[in-house]
Protein backbone atom coordinates (compact mmCIF):
# COMPACT_ATOMS: atom_id res chain seq x y z
CA UNK A 1 0.00 0.00 0.00
CA UNK A 2 1.16 3.51 -0.78
CA UNK A 3 1.93 5.98 1.96
CA UNK A 4 0.18 9.34 1.67
CA UNK A 5 1.48 12.74 2.74
CA UNK A 6 0.17 16.28 2.99
CA UNK A 7 2.28 18.59 0.84
CA UNK A 8 0.13 21.70 0.49
CA UNK A 9 -2.25 23.60 2.77
CA UNK A 10 -4.70 26.39 1.97
CA UNK A 11 -7.14 28.05 4.35
CA UNK A 12 -9.81 30.74 4.15
CA UNK A 13 -11.43 31.22 7.55
CA UNK A 14 -12.45 33.57 10.29
CA UNK A 15 -8.86 33.22 11.52
CA UNK A 16 -7.34 34.53 8.32
CA UNK A 17 -7.45 34.01 4.59
CA UNK A 18 -4.15 32.16 4.17
CA UNK A 19 -2.73 29.16 5.98
CA UNK A 20 -0.05 31.42 7.48
CA UNK A 21 -2.57 33.94 8.82
CA UNK A 22 -4.75 31.08 10.10
CA UNK A 23 -1.83 29.52 11.95
CA UNK A 24 -0.77 32.85 13.40
CA UNK A 25 -4.26 33.26 14.88
CA UNK A 26 -4.23 29.71 16.26
CA UNK A 27 -0.81 30.18 17.83
CA UNK A 28 -1.99 33.35 19.51
CA UNK A 29 -5.37 31.96 20.53
CA UNK A 30 -7.24 34.69 18.68
CA UNK A 31 -10.99 34.34 18.32
CA UNK A 32 -12.60 34.79 14.93
CA UNK A 33 -16.05 35.01 16.52
CA UNK A 34 -17.96 38.29 16.54
CA UNK A 35 -21.19 40.04 15.55
CA UNK A 36 -22.49 38.96 12.14
CA UNK A 37 -21.84 41.73 9.66
CA UNK A 38 -22.51 40.27 6.22
CA UNK A 39 -26.27 40.02 6.59
CA UNK A 40 -28.93 41.80 8.60
CA UNK A 41 -29.64 39.64 11.64
CA UNK A 42 -32.77 41.54 12.70
CA UNK A 43 -35.41 38.86 13.20
CA UNK A 44 -33.13 36.04 14.31
CA UNK A 45 -31.71 35.22 17.72
CA UNK A 46 -28.38 34.26 16.15
CA UNK A 47 -26.23 37.37 16.40
CA UNK A 48 -22.64 36.08 16.43
CA UNK A 49 -20.66 33.91 14.06
CA UNK A 50 -17.12 33.26 12.88
CA UNK A 51 -17.18 35.17 9.60
CA UNK A 52 -14.55 35.27 6.90
CA UNK A 53 -13.38 38.88 6.85
CA UNK A 54 -11.41 40.92 4.36
CA UNK A 55 -11.94 38.39 1.61
CA UNK A 56 -12.42 40.18 -1.70
CA UNK A 57 -13.41 37.58 -4.29
CA UNK A 58 -12.49 39.91 -7.15
CA UNK A 59 -8.87 39.61 -6.08
CA UNK A 60 -9.09 35.90 -6.84
CA UNK A 61 -11.58 35.52 -9.68
CA UNK A 62 -12.57 37.43 -12.81
CA UNK A 63 -16.18 38.51 -13.36
CA UNK A 64 -17.00 35.64 -15.68
CA UNK A 65 -15.83 33.03 -13.21
CA UNK A 66 -17.44 34.78 -10.25
CA UNK A 67 -20.89 34.42 -11.80
CA UNK A 68 -20.57 30.70 -11.12
CA UNK A 69 -19.07 30.90 -7.64
CA UNK A 70 -21.28 30.86 -4.58
CA UNK A 71 -19.28 32.03 -1.53
CA UNK A 72 -18.72 28.38 -0.54
CA UNK A 73 -16.98 27.89 -3.89
CA UNK A 74 -15.00 31.09 -3.56
CA UNK A 75 -13.62 29.92 -0.21
CA UNK A 76 -13.00 26.39 -1.46
CA UNK A 77 -11.33 27.38 -4.69
CA UNK A 78 -9.20 30.10 -3.09
CA UNK A 79 -8.01 27.55 -0.51
CA UNK A 80 -7.35 24.98 -3.25
CA UNK A 81 -5.23 27.48 -5.17
CA UNK A 82 -3.20 28.27 -2.08
CA UNK A 83 -2.68 24.57 -1.34
CA UNK A 84 -1.54 23.85 -4.90
CA UNK A 85 0.83 26.81 -4.92
CA UNK A 86 2.14 25.89 -1.48
CA UNK A 87 2.81 22.30 -2.54
CA UNK A 88 4.67 23.32 -5.69
CA UNK A 89 2.94 20.45 -7.49
CA UNK A 90 2.55 20.76 -11.24
CA UNK A 91 -0.34 18.89 -12.75
CA UNK A 92 0.90 17.98 -16.22
CA UNK A 93 -1.24 15.74 -18.41
CA UNK A 94 0.13 12.52 -16.95
CA UNK A 95 -0.23 13.54 -13.29
CA UNK A 96 -3.56 15.27 -13.95
CA UNK A 97 -4.85 11.97 -15.31
CA UNK A 98 -4.02 10.29 -12.02
CA UNK A 99 -5.27 13.10 -9.78
CA UNK A 100 -8.69 14.22 -8.59
CA UNK A 101 -10.51 16.73 -6.44
CA UNK A 102 -12.56 15.31 -3.59
CA UNK A 103 -14.40 17.88 -1.52
CA UNK A 104 -16.92 18.09 1.28
CA UNK A 105 -19.77 20.49 1.88
CA UNK A 106 -22.91 20.23 3.94
CA UNK A 107 -24.94 22.95 2.28
CA UNK A 108 -23.32 23.59 -1.09
CA UNK A 109 -24.51 26.83 -2.65
CA UNK A 110 -27.38 27.52 -0.27
CA UNK A 111 -26.57 31.23 -0.17
CA UNK A 112 -27.21 31.45 -3.92
CA UNK A 113 -30.45 29.50 -3.47
CA UNK A 114 -31.53 31.57 -0.49
CA UNK A 115 -31.16 34.75 -2.55
CA UNK A 116 -33.06 33.19 -5.44
CA UNK A 117 -35.94 32.09 -3.21
CA UNK A 118 -36.18 35.53 -1.59
CA UNK A 119 -36.41 37.20 -4.99
CA UNK A 120 -38.80 34.56 -6.29
CA UNK A 121 -41.32 34.37 -3.44
CA UNK A 122 -40.92 37.77 -1.80
CA UNK A 123 -40.12 40.03 -4.74
CA UNK A 124 -42.11 38.01 -7.31
CA UNK A 125 -39.21 38.10 -9.69
CA UNK A 126 -39.83 35.76 -12.58
CA UNK A 127 -36.50 35.33 -14.39
CA UNK A 128 -33.20 34.06 -13.04
CA UNK A 129 -29.75 33.76 -14.54
CA UNK A 130 -28.60 30.38 -15.83
CA UNK A 131 -25.71 30.48 -13.38
CA UNK A 132 -27.79 29.49 -10.34
CA UNK A 133 -27.76 25.72 -10.82
CA UNK A 134 -24.02 25.32 -11.53
CA UNK A 135 -23.22 27.80 -8.75
CA UNK A 136 -25.42 26.12 -6.18
CA UNK A 137 -24.50 22.50 -6.80
CA UNK A 138 -22.54 21.01 -3.92
CA UNK A 139 -19.87 19.59 -6.23
CA UNK A 140 -19.05 23.01 -7.68
CA UNK A 141 -15.73 23.25 -5.85
CA UNK A 142 -14.56 19.80 -6.92
CA UNK A 143 -15.52 20.52 -10.52
CA UNK A 144 -13.98 24.00 -10.54
CA UNK A 145 -10.72 22.70 -9.08
CA UNK A 146 -10.62 19.82 -11.57
CA UNK A 147 -11.13 22.24 -14.46
CA UNK A 148 -8.58 24.70 -13.18
CA UNK A 149 -5.83 22.11 -12.82
CA UNK A 150 -6.82 19.55 -15.45
CA UNK A 151 -7.55 16.78 -12.96
CA UNK A 152 -9.34 13.99 -14.80
CA UNK A 153 -9.23 11.24 -12.16
CA UNK A 154 -11.79 10.43 -9.44
CA UNK A 155 -13.49 13.72 -8.56
CA UNK A 156 -16.59 14.07 -6.41
CA UNK A 157 -18.18 15.69 -3.38
CA UNK A 158 -19.41 14.17 -0.16
CA UNK A 159 -22.13 15.65 1.97
CA UNK A 160 -22.44 14.20 5.44
CA UNK A 161 -23.35 17.32 7.40
CA UNK A 162 -20.57 18.19 9.85
CA UNK A 163 -18.43 15.20 8.84
CA UNK A 164 -18.37 16.08 5.13
CA UNK A 165 -14.76 17.25 4.94
CA UNK A 166 -13.39 14.37 6.98
CA UNK A 167 -15.23 11.88 4.80
CA UNK A 168 -13.85 13.65 1.71
CA UNK A 169 -10.25 13.75 2.94
CA UNK A 170 -10.48 10.14 4.12
CA UNK A 171 -11.76 9.02 0.73
CA UNK A 172 -9.02 10.89 -1.10
CA UNK A 173 -6.45 9.36 1.25
CA UNK A 174 -7.71 5.83 0.61
CA UNK A 175 -7.81 6.36 -3.17
CA UNK A 176 -4.14 7.37 -3.14
CA UNK A 177 -3.18 4.64 -0.70
CA UNK A 178 -4.77 1.97 -2.88
CA UNK A 179 -3.17 3.41 -6.02
CA UNK A 180 -6.22 4.75 -7.82
CA UNK A 181 -4.83 8.29 -7.66
CA UNK A 182 -1.33 9.69 -7.25
CA UNK A 183 -2.43 13.06 -5.90
CA UNK A 184 -5.60 14.87 -4.86
CA UNK A 185 -6.90 18.26 -3.92
CA UNK A 186 -9.14 17.57 -0.96
CA UNK A 187 -10.88 19.37 1.87
CA UNK A 188 -14.15 21.18 2.42
CA UNK A 189 -15.83 24.55 2.29
CA UNK A 190 -19.01 26.11 3.61
CA UNK A 191 -20.88 29.41 3.57
CA UNK A 192 -23.78 28.91 6.00
CA UNK A 193 -24.50 32.52 6.95
CA UNK A 194 -27.61 33.15 4.92
CA UNK A 195 -30.72 34.42 6.69
CA UNK A 196 -32.77 31.33 5.85
CA UNK A 197 -30.10 29.02 7.18
CA UNK A 198 -29.70 31.05 10.38
CA UNK A 199 -33.44 30.76 10.99
CA UNK A 200 -33.23 27.00 10.50
CA UNK A 201 -30.32 26.75 12.97
CA UNK A 202 -32.13 29.00 15.43
CA UNK A 203 -34.90 26.39 15.64
CA UNK A 204 -32.38 23.70 16.61
CA UNK A 205 -31.63 25.68 19.78
CA UNK A 206 -27.99 24.66 19.86
CA UNK A 207 -26.42 27.98 18.90
CA UNK A 208 -24.78 30.05 21.62
CA UNK A 209 -26.02 33.62 22.09
CA UNK A 210 -22.41 34.76 22.61
CA UNK A 211 -19.41 32.52 21.97
CA UNK A 212 -18.12 28.98 21.71
CA UNK A 213 -16.64 27.41 24.90
CA UNK A 214 -15.89 23.77 24.14
CA UNK A 215 -15.51 21.44 27.14
CA UNK A 216 -15.92 24.36 29.55
CA UNK A 217 -18.57 23.92 32.19
CA UNK A 218 -20.19 27.22 31.19
CA UNK A 219 -20.52 26.25 27.50
CA UNK A 220 -23.86 27.14 26.00
CA UNK A 221 -23.79 26.02 22.40
CA UNK A 222 -22.04 26.23 19.10
CA UNK A 223 -21.15 29.19 16.95
CA UNK A 224 -21.53 28.90 13.19
CA UNK A 225 -18.44 29.53 11.12
CA UNK A 226 -17.65 29.77 7.44
CA UNK A 227 -14.68 29.25 5.18
CA UNK A 228 -12.75 26.46 3.58
CA UNK A 229 -9.55 24.50 3.85
CA UNK A 230 -7.95 22.43 1.11
CA UNK A 231 -4.91 20.22 0.94
CA UNK A 232 -2.72 18.70 -1.67
CA UNK A 233 -2.15 15.14 -0.60
CA UNK A 234 -0.05 12.74 -2.61
CA UNK A 235 1.71 9.43 -2.79
CA UNK A 236 4.85 9.65 -0.63
CA UNK A 237 7.11 8.37 -3.40
CA UNK A 238 5.71 10.98 -5.75
CA UNK A 239 6.28 13.71 -3.19
CA UNK A 240 9.82 12.54 -2.52
CA UNK A 241 10.66 12.29 -6.21
CA UNK A 242 9.80 15.94 -6.75
CA UNK A 243 11.45 17.07 -3.52
CA UNK A 244 8.21 18.29 -1.98
CA UNK A 245 7.97 19.78 1.48
CA UNK A 246 5.99 17.38 3.68
CA UNK A 247 3.74 18.68 6.45
CA UNK A 248 2.54 15.36 7.85
CA UNK A 249 1.61 11.85 6.86
CA UNK A 250 -2.03 10.91 6.75
CA UNK A 251 -2.13 7.37 8.06
CA UNK A 252 -5.64 6.43 9.05
CA UNK A 253 -9.32 7.01 8.37
CA UNK A 254 -12.21 5.58 10.34
CA UNK A 255 -15.92 6.03 9.84
CA UNK A 256 -19.05 4.74 11.47
CA UNK A 257 -22.77 5.36 11.87
CA UNK A 258 -24.47 5.65 15.25
CA UNK A 259 -27.67 4.17 13.77
CA UNK A 260 -29.33 5.75 16.77
CA UNK A 261 -30.75 9.27 16.52
CA UNK A 262 -30.67 12.21 14.12
CA UNK A 263 -29.30 14.72 16.60
CA UNK A 264 -28.30 12.92 19.81
CA UNK A 265 -24.77 11.57 19.38
CA UNK A 266 -23.77 8.16 20.70
CA UNK A 267 -20.52 7.39 22.51
CA UNK A 268 -20.19 3.97 20.90
CA UNK A 269 -20.43 5.34 17.37
CA UNK A 270 -17.81 8.02 17.97
CA UNK A 271 -15.50 5.58 19.76
CA UNK A 272 -15.87 3.10 16.92
CA UNK A 273 -14.78 5.68 14.33
CA UNK A 274 -11.77 6.69 16.46
CA UNK A 275 -10.77 3.06 16.94
CA UNK A 276 -11.13 2.35 13.24
CA UNK A 277 -8.95 5.34 12.35
CA UNK A 278 -6.24 4.07 14.69
CA UNK A 279 -6.51 0.51 13.35
CA UNK A 280 -6.49 1.76 9.77
CA UNK A 281 -3.31 3.70 10.49
CA UNK A 282 -1.65 0.87 12.39
CA UNK A 283 -1.52 3.13 15.45
CA UNK A 284 -1.59 2.05 19.06
CA UNK A 285 -3.54 4.44 21.30
CA UNK A 286 -0.27 5.27 23.13
CA UNK A 287 1.17 6.77 19.93
CA UNK A 288 -1.51 9.45 19.82
CA UNK A 289 -0.70 12.63 21.73
CA UNK A 290 -3.27 15.06 20.38
CA UNK A 291 -6.97 14.99 19.57
CA UNK A 292 -8.44 17.84 17.58
CA UNK A 293 -11.93 17.40 18.94
CA UNK A 294 -15.23 17.84 17.20
CA UNK A 295 -15.92 19.93 20.33
CA UNK A 296 -18.97 21.90 19.25
CA UNK A 297 -19.57 23.28 22.77
CA UNK A 298 -23.04 21.83 22.85
CA UNK A 299 -23.94 20.07 26.04
CA UNK A 300 -24.50 16.76 24.24
CA UNK A 301 -21.42 16.61 22.01
CA UNK A 302 -18.72 17.50 24.49
CA UNK A 303 -19.76 15.00 27.17
CA UNK A 304 -20.25 12.30 24.56
CA UNK A 305 -16.90 13.02 22.89
CA UNK A 306 -15.05 13.07 26.22
CA UNK A 307 -16.51 9.67 27.04
CA UNK A 308 -15.51 8.34 23.62
CA UNK A 309 -11.91 9.56 24.05
CA UNK A 310 -11.72 7.89 27.46
CA UNK A 311 -13.27 4.71 26.13
CA UNK A 312 -10.70 4.40 23.33
CA UNK A 313 -7.59 5.68 25.07
CA UNK A 314 -8.25 4.28 28.55
CA UNK A 315 -5.44 5.11 30.98
CA UNK A 316 -3.54 6.90 28.21
CA UNK A 317 -6.37 9.45 27.86
CA UNK A 318 -4.86 11.67 30.56
CA UNK A 319 -1.72 12.00 28.41
CA UNK A 320 -3.64 12.97 25.29
CA UNK A 321 -3.97 16.69 24.73
CA UNK A 322 -7.41 17.70 23.50
CA UNK A 323 -8.59 20.95 21.97
CA UNK A 324 -11.50 22.16 19.93
CA UNK A 325 -10.33 24.87 17.58
CA UNK A 326 -14.01 25.64 16.93
CA UNK A 327 -13.54 27.91 19.94
CA UNK A 328 -11.72 30.20 17.49
CA UNK A 329 -12.97 29.47 13.94
CA UNK A 330 -16.51 28.42 14.82
CA UNK A 331 -18.35 25.42 13.45
CA UNK A 332 -17.93 25.54 9.70
CA UNK A 333 -20.15 22.45 9.21
CA UNK A 334 -19.02 20.70 6.02
CA UNK A 335 -15.72 22.58 6.11
CA UNK A 336 -15.10 21.92 9.81
CA UNK A 337 -13.09 18.74 9.33
CA UNK A 338 -10.85 20.42 6.77
CA UNK A 339 -10.19 23.56 8.83
CA UNK A 340 -9.50 21.34 11.84
CA UNK A 341 -7.26 19.05 9.80
CA UNK A 342 -5.31 22.19 8.87
CA UNK A 343 -4.96 23.06 12.57
CA UNK A 344 -3.87 19.48 13.30
CA UNK A 345 -1.39 19.17 10.42
CA UNK A 346 0.14 22.60 11.03
CA UNK A 347 0.29 21.80 14.73
CA UNK A 348 2.21 18.56 14.09
CA UNK A 349 4.44 20.37 11.60
CA UNK A 350 5.24 23.25 13.95
CA UNK A 351 5.49 21.20 17.15
CA UNK A 352 2.81 23.38 18.72
CA UNK A 353 -0.63 22.14 19.68
CA UNK A 354 -3.62 24.45 19.09
CA UNK A 355 -5.43 25.88 22.11
CA UNK A 356 -9.03 25.49 23.15
CA UNK A 357 -9.88 29.09 23.98
CA UNK A 358 -12.81 30.31 26.11
CA UNK A 359 -12.08 27.49 28.53
CA UNK A 360 -13.21 28.94 31.84
CA UNK A 361 -14.01 26.01 34.08
CA UNK A 362 -13.38 22.28 33.90
CA UNK A 363 -16.52 20.17 33.59
CA UNK A 364 -16.49 16.85 35.49
CA UNK A 365 -18.66 15.53 32.65
CA UNK A 366 -15.83 16.28 30.21
CA UNK A 367 -12.89 14.43 31.74
CA UNK A 368 -10.28 15.11 29.06
CA UNK A 369 -6.92 16.89 29.08
CA UNK A 370 -7.97 20.18 27.47
CA UNK A 371 -5.32 22.55 26.11
CA UNK A 372 -6.79 25.44 28.04
CA UNK A 373 -6.57 28.83 26.34
CA UNK A 374 -2.87 28.77 25.38
CA UNK A 375 -0.86 26.65 22.96
CA UNK A 376 1.35 23.84 24.19
CA UNK A 377 4.72 23.02 22.63
CA UNK A 378 4.72 19.28 22.01
CA UNK A 379 5.74 16.83 19.33
CA UNK A 380 3.35 13.93 19.54
CA UNK A 381 4.02 11.04 17.19
CA UNK A 382 0.45 11.04 15.98
CA UNK A 383 -2.76 13.05 16.19
CA UNK A 384 -6.38 12.48 15.28
CA UNK A 385 -9.08 14.88 14.15
CA UNK A 386 -12.70 14.03 14.94
CA UNK A 387 -15.89 14.92 13.11
CA UNK A 388 -19.28 13.74 14.32
CA UNK A 389 -22.26 14.78 12.23
CA UNK A 390 -25.97 15.19 12.78
CA UNK A 391 -27.45 11.99 11.48
CA UNK A 392 -24.95 10.07 13.59
CA UNK A 393 -22.26 9.86 10.92
CA UNK A 394 -18.73 9.87 12.30
CA UNK A 395 -15.43 10.35 10.48
CA UNK A 396 -11.98 10.46 12.07
CA UNK A 397 -8.62 11.16 10.44
CA UNK A 398 -5.26 10.08 11.85
CA UNK A 399 -2.02 11.90 11.05
CA UNK A 400 1.59 11.23 11.90
CA UNK A 401 4.21 13.87 12.49
CA UNK A 402 6.71 14.04 9.65
CA UNK A 403 10.22 14.50 11.02
CA UNK A 404 11.65 17.61 9.40
CA UNK B 1 -57.36 33.66 19.16
CA UNK B 2 -57.99 30.12 20.39
CA UNK B 3 -60.37 29.54 23.29
CA UNK B 4 -59.49 28.28 26.74
CA UNK B 5 -56.98 28.87 29.45
CA UNK B 6 -53.25 28.59 28.79
CA UNK B 7 -53.27 25.16 30.44
CA UNK B 8 -56.16 23.93 28.27
CA UNK B 9 -54.49 25.18 25.11
CA UNK B 10 -51.15 23.66 26.08
CA UNK B 11 -52.82 20.32 26.75
CA UNK B 12 -54.57 20.50 23.37
CA UNK B 13 -51.21 21.10 21.64
CA UNK B 14 -49.70 18.13 23.47
CA UNK B 15 -52.67 15.92 22.60
CA UNK B 16 -52.59 16.92 18.92
CA UNK B 17 -48.84 16.36 18.83
CA UNK B 18 -49.11 12.91 20.38
CA UNK B 19 -52.34 12.14 18.52
CA UNK B 20 -54.09 11.13 21.74
CA UNK B 21 -57.29 12.38 23.45
CA UNK B 22 -56.79 15.48 25.64
CA UNK B 23 -57.88 13.39 28.66
CA UNK B 24 -54.62 11.45 28.34
CA UNK B 25 -52.53 14.56 29.00
CA UNK B 26 -52.33 15.64 32.62
CA UNK B 27 -50.51 18.60 34.09
CA UNK B 28 -48.11 16.28 35.88
CA UNK B 29 -47.32 14.31 32.70
CA UNK B 30 -43.59 14.51 31.91
CA UNK B 31 -41.78 14.51 28.56
CA UNK B 32 -40.20 11.20 29.55
CA UNK B 33 -43.62 9.64 30.18
CA UNK B 34 -44.67 10.79 26.73
CA UNK B 35 -41.56 9.16 25.28
CA UNK B 36 -40.20 12.49 24.05
CA UNK B 37 -36.59 12.70 22.96
CA UNK B 38 -34.82 16.04 22.47
CA UNK B 39 -36.09 16.55 18.92
CA UNK B 40 -39.70 15.79 19.97
CA UNK B 41 -39.31 18.40 22.68
CA UNK B 42 -38.07 20.97 20.17
CA UNK B 43 -40.90 20.17 17.79
CA UNK B 44 -43.45 20.55 20.55
CA UNK B 45 -42.01 23.90 21.64
CA UNK B 46 -42.26 25.01 18.00
CA UNK B 47 -45.96 24.02 17.94
CA UNK B 48 -46.50 25.97 21.17
CA UNK B 49 -44.74 29.03 19.75
CA UNK B 50 -47.13 28.85 16.80
CA UNK B 51 -50.20 28.37 19.03
CA UNK B 52 -49.37 31.31 21.29
CA UNK B 53 -47.42 33.40 18.76
CA UNK B 54 -44.52 33.77 21.15
CA UNK B 55 -40.79 33.12 21.16
CA UNK B 56 -39.57 30.72 23.82
CA UNK B 57 -35.96 31.62 24.67
CA UNK B 58 -33.41 28.80 24.44
CA UNK B 59 -32.64 28.85 28.15
CA UNK B 60 -36.34 28.51 29.06
CA UNK B 61 -36.65 25.40 26.94
CA UNK B 62 -34.22 23.57 29.23
CA UNK B 63 -36.58 23.96 32.18
CA UNK B 64 -39.61 22.55 30.36
CA UNK B 65 -39.74 18.85 31.11
CA UNK B 66 -43.41 18.39 32.00
CA UNK B 67 -46.80 19.74 30.96
CA UNK B 68 -46.97 21.83 34.14
CA UNK B 69 -43.53 23.32 33.50
CA UNK B 70 -44.55 24.15 29.95
CA UNK B 71 -47.73 25.86 31.16
CA UNK B 72 -45.71 27.83 33.69
CA UNK B 73 -43.15 28.79 31.05
CA UNK B 74 -45.81 29.84 28.53
CA UNK B 75 -47.75 31.84 31.13
CA UNK B 76 -44.63 33.89 31.79
CA UNK B 77 -44.34 34.70 28.10
CA UNK B 78 -47.94 35.55 27.05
Amino acid sequence: MNRVVVTGVGVVSALGNTAAAFWDSIENGRSGIGPISKIDVEGTRIKNAAEVRGFDPTEYFDDKKLMFLDPFSQYGLAAAREAVKDSGIEFDEKLGGRSGAITGSCLGGKETEDNLFAELYRDKKTRFPPTVIPAAMANAVASQAAMEYGLTGATYTLSTACSSANHAIGNAFWLIRQGTLDAAITGGSEAPLSFGNLKAWEAMRVVSPDTCRPFSKDRNGMILGEGGAMFVIENLEHAKARGAKIYAEIVGFGMSADAHHLTMPLVDGAAKAIRMALDDGGLKPEQVGYVNAHGTATSANDTMESAAVNLVFGDHAKNVFVSSTKSMHGHALGAAGAIEAAATVLGLHNGILPPNINFNEADPECDVNVIANKVIAAEPEAAISNSFAFGGLNAVLAFKRWPN
Amino acid sequence: MADGTVAERVIRVFADFKKVPTEDIKLETTFDELGFDSLDGLNLIFELEEEFDIVVPDDKVQSMRSVAEVVEGIESLV
